[in-house]
């Protein structure tokens, strides 16, 4: 998508909704951040508008913002010694059930992602609605608008726990039938909680704690030293002399 | 006088219509379906979280298990994402190729779903001259990539290594002997690109063939026509992209709208549907899969014009060459912190959507500046389709309910993911 095709867009957003959304571009993606309240006559005039037509429902998506920027290595400071060589931190991938992260800290956690797309303008936008309340997180759900977020609303409720206020059939989709929790989570466990074997004894199929131990095999690490930036930039001329 | 009641039935996960693990719970008046409830998720392995937990270039092998049949579209979408959000662009020689691997694989996905979906409704013999060609596409993606189906082939930045100058032969097996082997080593002779020439100028033929047994075969038409009929606004409105929207009469094609790749230098038509029935959307997959030729030919010939590089020359993000690693010691750090931390992807959000043989497959991906995705969301074409199925098949016989799976290209690793 060029330049030009999504531009206007970004003026029309502003002049049909004013500070109802919080309108952002980069790389000619369109983003725009709505609260609960203004979603469900916010996506009604961007289906319905000749200018928006939004016609096609992309998808829905939950994020769990919990941990977002958080490393495990440090990697910008060094002491006498060098740099650390122990991991801390708390990625799912380390830690059991018991032992998840209660508090959290983080406001704001949830937000559920919406992906549409106007075959007429060939056009996309996205937007964002954050969750006001982390521990009952309700978005209201747009199945009234387009039928296609029924299932994607439903696998967002599986996996994030976000509830879609008039979803007509909220039910999990993706997980186990009888499954505990909402896996996606960052304070879920990587191995989970459950393992399901054939009990030759029982002459059925068991469920039993997770027997695996957590571990991780790659540190989580966000470098920000001013070498890699310029390495990237060197990187980049001689990509172009090439 | 007898009270007469709707009956609930289990269709799946074991049915060999269901194409894979799809269980459906179908509320039945006598032959007619009064509602359809698909339960999907049986093959669910938590791909997207995986993803989160390792470096970004771990994860490209799940992407060819999402959709199991069309396994470097998938790369595409992902490793696309990442370059996008990167910054970085593949070399143009690796945009060739994976635009030709792109129309490979969709080839390799009509030829499985025409096969498929012909034996679902009784035509037994399809299946078997499908999956002849399959198996010649299959070898190129062996060649190139040493798997046939999980190649892993796409990297941010280009592609693993450059097309193999020799194409690999079959020896003198009990399986392989005499006029047979023969034959089947004829195209071999050469480059990749020289059996790719071969293929092409045979294929055509083919769809022909797949076509003298099904377009005008009165029971398949019997079977099709009429059935399962989307209206494009109702497409639209479900999220319908690919055949499923094209079969309904709406021209909506990402290679045209947004293209990506090389396909902005491409020739090629897109076909699209009258009816939006089941016959319409076979119309339009056939003719896609000769279109696909038409490009992979176009392909073919620039790639053999144009030598040069498929991979960035950026070793932050793409490994050295192996020569260099015994003697250069930055090559051999950048070798070890490519394969054990990976690259750190700057702070941002993008989509990155393909025209997967399915429909629009998109990756949306999150990140935190970190060497792993803080977020990855895989949309998957089928699951969009599937969600339709209640609305679809309301009303209609339950053999026509294998008709529907059968057109709505389901594969459950992408659905359930």
């Amino acid at each position: 998508m060029s330049e030009n095709l999504q531009t206007p867009l970004v003026g029309r957003l502003a002049a049909r909704f004013g500070d109802t959304l919080r309108v952002t571009v980069v790389r000619n993606e369109v983003t725009a951040e709505v609260a609960a309240g203004d979603l469900l006559a916010v996506a009604k005039a961007l289906r319905d508008e000749a200018e928006f037509r939004f016609s096609v429902y992309i998808d829905t998506c939950g994020v769990d913002y919990l941990g977002y920027g958080q490393t495990e290595w440090d990697t910008d400071t060094a002491q006498g010694e060098g740099f650390s060589r122990g991991v801390e931190g708390q990625a799912m991938g380390r830690f059991n059930w018991a032992e998840r992260p209660r508090e959290t800290g983080q406001p704001r956690r949830f937000a559920a992602v919406v992906h549409l797309l106007s075959i007429e303008h060939n056009r996309r936008i996205r937007l964002r609605i954050f969750c006001e309340d982390d521990m009952l997180p309700v978005v209201p759900s747009l199945t009234g608008i387009w039928p296609g977020a029924d299932w994607f609303e439903r696998e967002t409720f599986d996996l994030y726990g976000i509830i879609f206020e008039g979803h007509p059939d909220l039910r999990r989709i993706l997980t186990d039938y009888g499954f505990v929790g909402h896996p996606f989570r960052k304070d879920f466990p990587l191995i989970g909680n459950v393992e399901v074997r054939y009990d030759p004894e029982q002459k059925r199929v068991i469920y039993e704690p997770v027997s695996i131990e957590p571990r991780v095999l790659v540190p989580r690490t966000i470098r920000n030293d001013a070498d890699l930036d310029q390495a990237r930039a060197e990187a980049a001329d001689r990509w172009r002399e090439n | 006088m007898q009270e007469i009641r709707n009956y609930t039935m289990n269709f799946g996960p074991q049915h060999p219509a269901a194409h894979g693990v799809l269980r459906l719970v179908l509320e039945m008046d006598g032959e007619t379906v009064v509602r359809a409830d698909p339960h999907v998720g049986l093959l669910h392995r938590g791909t997207e979280k995986l993803a989160e937990s390792k470096p970004f270039n771990q994860s490209i092998g799940y992407m060819d298990r999402l959709d199991y049949v069309s396994m470097m579209c998938n790369e595409h979408a992902y490793v696309g994402a990442i370059e996008n959000l990167m910054g970085i662009e593949a070399p143009v020689r690796a945009q060739y190729i994976r635009t030709m691997f792109d129309e490979i694989t969709r080839i390799l996905n009509h030829l499985m779903w025409v096969g498929s979906n012909a034996l679902d409704l009784g035509a037994m013999a399809v299946f078997l001259y499908a999956f002849r060609e399959r198996e010649e596409l299959m070898d190129c993606y062996e060649a190139v990539s040493g798997a046939r189906m999980h190649a892993t082939y796409y990297r941010p930045g280009g592609v693993y290594r450059d097309l193999p100058t020799q194409m690999p032969q079959y020896r003198e097996s009990p399986w392989h002997k005499g006029a047979d082997l023969k034959r089947i080593n004829a195209w071999r002779e050469g480059s990749m690109l020289d059996y790719l020439d071969a293929f092409t100028d045979d294929f055509p033929e083919r769809v022909a063939e797949y076509e003298s047994l099904l377009t005008d075969n009165r029971i398949w038409k019997q079977r099709t026509v009429g059935i399962g009929v989307i209206s494009p606004e109702k497409a639209q409105a479900w999220g319908m992209t690919g055949a499923m929207l094209r079969g309904s009469g709406i021209a909506w094609d990402l290679r045209k709208k947004q293209p990506y790749a090389s396909y902005a230098e491409m020739d090629f038509d897109i076909p699209v549907g009258v009816n939006g029935d089941c016959y319409d959307r076979y119309l339009v997959r056939m003719e896609e899969m000769r279109q696909s030729n038409r490009i992979i030919k176009q392909c073919v010939k620039w790639l053999r014009a144009n030598p040069g590089p498929v991979m960035v020359q950026n070793f932050k993000v793409a490994p050295p060459s192996r020569a260099d690693m015994k003697e250069d010691m930055e090559a051999l750090i950048h070798h070890f912190k490519l394969f054990t931390e990976g690259y750190g992807v700057p702070a941002g959000e993008t989509y990155k959507a393909v025209e997967a043989p399915k429909g629009e497959f998109g990756c949306y991906l999150v990140s935190d500046g970190a060497n792993k995705p803080f977020r990855v969301h895989l949309r998957a074409p089928g699951f969009a389709h599937l969600s339709s199925m209640d609305a679809v098949v309301r009303g209609h016989m339950l053999a026509d309910v294998v008709a529907m799976i059968g057109t709505y290209d389901l594969v459950f690793g992408e659905v359930d993911r």
